[in-house]
């Protein structure tokens, strides 16, 4: 019955998945129809997403737009039993609800074009951060700013748009754990070399990934003082500011990520704070999935929940 | 009989109702309700209309009872409201109507809100629904928010003809009565969902997803989408803390967060995905109905609980039937005392509650004896988990997108309150959005008198609009 409240006028579903593909190992890809988003939303912005109706809510940084076709990329990584449950959804299938776009567009779309030119400007993105970091690329691209990208990934097989970020970044610079592709190493240690040894001076760094690699990156764009916006994805329920689930202390003071954010000056972000915070669901979450999954065999592999005791 | 008594009314026993989330009240049954219905002397001057927001003809509708005419009892009250199952149910009866009924002086006042919800759910048992507009008026509305003010001043626009959409931001329609009003004192399926249902017989569309702000602005609705008026009811979302240190700690959430899980996101349902924390122990910190709300929830789930509030019981702003419930389930109340600081464990997870005695000293602007803190009586009460429930303010979301809407310094939208109309043209608001947390039954009001005003504007404006 509910979902009599999502039609349109013309009795057509909202939110129909247009293409979905797998990127990379449980990394997913899907173009989705969501009119009111694709019409209204700017890089930086997030849309939360139900599968069916008993599902959880599940926010998501808006990866790509098309505001002539009217549809919405998104890219996750199938982590949860919500995720899990997406990542089965084919071209062709709906999602229940999409809705967006919440918070706040990147700081580069709301600043003075001129102003932004004179920047030099550089991204780094972590594993499926590489999503939500795209739609900012492309989009100084399409102003004439053509920003340097780092994106690191474990290993080459989980590289994400490789293909999609070349094209619309200057200098893309790869980096991978393993040594598998491209450089070997951290991000952090791209960025300090291209800094410390290429001499490049950049005025703004935006890092999208891990929390822990945006710790790590804020703590050298600190050294080489270079201002850095980071993007945050703390847990989160309706993602309009009626929770307070994903409150961070950002320079002393308590700030909603889903209105306030998501993005902030990393610099002033209490990371060690947040990470704490994104385990608070970890142990009952785990535990159910992996009793879902692998039903009265579960005895605690997974390291966190302590089996079926 | 004893007539200066309400007849009673059946309730789930305190013991077996803390383990689950079955309606804690069970209502009258024909007999009791027709039984209630003679202690009504039909006051000419019926003060109980003047004590209801809404002003449901209330001698009629109970009249009714007594002649046994159901049906009748439920289009009068349907006449005035669009939600009877769910005033009946969590209405402040004691400071509205029944606060004003004669039988009151001398012994208990009738029991109206009873009488209202057996007539709601007999008609709703007998899928009898409201009646609609017979005209219709080639004029479309948007509604933001499908709470109560929303869902009734909808319903109040398409009886008079309108073309009414009503804007929600969650997947669910319902506002407060689904995502904070728990399932014990508001069934979902069998209350809530079919009352929204009643309000979309009459024509009501409703589009869920929508985040008018972020979605679509008001101006867009006015200039691309064919809109004649709007209504703002988007009530007041935005949680409250406290400012004291330790509030970030895992385990400590706000009111609206852990409800919203249980209620919205079924947690409170073994099967549902949602989590939500198991708690030993809880403290509860606020007075409100959304306090008791939380503390029942946590109660139910598994945990001893704790409402830590700052004032005496007199001044609990609950509803006195929750509070009354709240006792009898077993709900520890620590009154005049307030938390100054919250405690983790090495791993950030909340670990107890630090507070201080207070005492009352002169009332305050609100009347009510302000507490004041009674030097070195700290003490720490060991929880695991804190759930803040301080009140909620209004979402700016709106006014910071909407270019002429002025709102005053507590972010709340200014309206006027006999026509809810705001400082920008064609635009109405009510209920928490425009007060500031309130109850469902104002919000309802607001809701009728934003009908109003939106219809004498569109009336007002035929040529133009």
């Amino acid at each position: 019955m509910l979902c009599l409240y999502s039609l349109l006028a013309d009795g057509s579903k909202m939110y129909k998945i247009i293409r979905a593909e797998e990127l990379a190992q449980n990394i997913y890809l899907m173009e989705v129809e969501a009119r009111r988003v694709a019409k209204s939303c700017l890089p930086g912005q997030f849309v939360i997403v139900r599968m069916d109706e008993d599902g959880e809510r599940i926010p998501l940084t808006i990866c790509d737009y098309d505001r002539t076709a009217g549809t919405i990329t998104i890219v996750y990584q199938a982590v949860g039993a919500g995720t899990h449950k997406m990542a089965m959804l084919r071209e062709g299938d709906e999602f229940h609800d999409f809705v967006g776009p919440l918070g706040c567009p990147s700081e580069l779309c709301t600043e003075d074009l001129e102003e932004l030119k004179k920047k030099k400007i550089i991204f780094v993105a972590g594993g499926v951060g590489t999503a939500p970091v795209y739609p900012q690329v492309k989009w100084l691209h399409e102003q004439g700013i053509h920003a340097d990208v780092i994106v690191g990934s474990k290993t080459k097989d989980l590289l994400i748009l490789e293909k999609e970020m070349e094209a619309v970044a200057g200098n893309l610079y790869i980096t991978t754990d393993d040594g598998s592709y491209g450089r070997s190493g951290l991000v952090t240690q791209v960025l300090k070399d291209l800094v410390e040894n290429n001499g490049i001076k950049y005025d703004v760094c935006i890092a999208i990934g891990p929390m822990i690699m945006m710790k790590f990156v804020c703590r050298l764009t600190q050294e080489l003082k270079i201002h850095t916006i980071v993007s945050l994805n703390p847990i989160m329920v309706d993602g309009t500011g009626m929770c307070g689930a994903c409150r961070v202390t950002v320079g002393g003071k308590v700030k909603f990520a889903c209105v306030d954010g998501p993005e902030f000056d990393g610099h002033l972000v209490n990371f060690d704070e947040a990470m704490k915070r994104q385990q608070m669901y970890k142990t009952t979450e785990g535990k159910a999935f992996l009793e879902a999954k692998e039903g009265d065999t579960h005895s605690g592999g997974c390291g966190v929940c302590g089996g079926d005791k | 009989m004893d007539i200066l008594k309400k007849v009673p009314v059946r309730e789930q026993d305190a013991k077996i109702r803390a383990t689950n989330f079955e309606e804690v009240c069970l209502g009258y049954n024909m007999e009791e309700a027709m039984e209630e219905s003679l202690r009504c002397i039909n006051c000419k001057n019926a003060k109980c209309i003047e004590g209801c927001p809404v002003a449901i003809n209330i001698p009629k509708f109970i009249e009714q009872v007594k002649n046994a005419d159901i049906e009748a009892a439920y289009q009068t009250i349907s006449e005035s409201s669009a939600l009877p199952a769910v005033c009946g149910r969590v209405c402040p009866q004691e400071s509205q109507c029944e606060g004003r009924c004669i039988r009151g002086i001398k012994g208990e006042p009738v029991s109206i809100g009873k009488l209202e919800r057996f007539v709601a759910d007999w008609a709703m048992d007998k899928e009898i629904k409201p009646v609609g507009a017979t005209i219709k008026l080639n004029k479309k509305v948007a509604v933001i928010g499908a709470g109560p003010a929303g869902l009734t001043c909808a319903g109040d626009l398409a009886k008079l003809g309108y073309d009414v959409t009503i804007f929600e931001a969650l997947h669910e329609p319902g506002g407060v009565l689904v995502y904070g009003i728990p399932e014990f004192r508001l069934p979902k399926e069998n209350v809530v969902k079919k009352e929204i249902n009643n309000v979309l017989s009459l024509g009501v569309k409703i589009e869920t997803n929508v985040i008018v702000g972020k979605s679509v602005t008001i101006d867009e609705l006015f200039d691309e989408e064919g809109y004649s008026a709007v209504f703002i009811g988007s009530g007041a979302g935005l949680p409250k803390f406290m400012g004291i240190p330790g509030e970030n700690f895992n385990g400590v959430f706000s009111a609206n967060e852990y409800l919203t899980r249980s209620n919205l996101m079924k947690a409170y349902n073994d099967n549902s995905s949602t989590p939500i924390m198991k708690s030993k122990k809880v403290a509860v910190v606020g007075g409100g109905n959304v306090a008791m709300d939380a503390a029942r929830t946590a109660l139910r789930l598994g945990a001893e609980v704790h409402v830590v509030y700052r004032r005496s019981e007199e001044e609990l702003p609950a509803r006195i039937e929750e509070v009354h419930h709240a006792k009898q389930e077993g709900i520890i109340f620590d009154l005049l005392t307030n938390p100054t600081e919250i405690f983790a464990d090495e791993n950030g997870w909340v670990s107890g509650i630090r507070c201080i005695r207070m005492e009352l000293g002169t009332p305050d602007a609100s009347g009510r004896r302000s507490p004041v803190e009674i030097k070195g009586s700290e003490f720490t009460i060991e929880v695991d988990t804190v759930i803040m429930s301080l009140g909620t303010s209004p979402n700016p979301l709106i006014s910071k997108t909407t270019l002429g809407l002025l709102t005053d310094r507590h972010k709340c939208i200014i309206a006027e309150e006999e026509s809810g109309k705001t400082s920008k043209d064609g635009v109405y608001a009510g209920g928490d959005a425009v007060t500031g947390a309130a109850t469902v039954i104002l919000a309802m009001g607001a809701g009728k008198a934003g009908a109003k005003g939106i219809h004498e504007y569109l009336s007002q404006n035929k040529q133009s609009k």
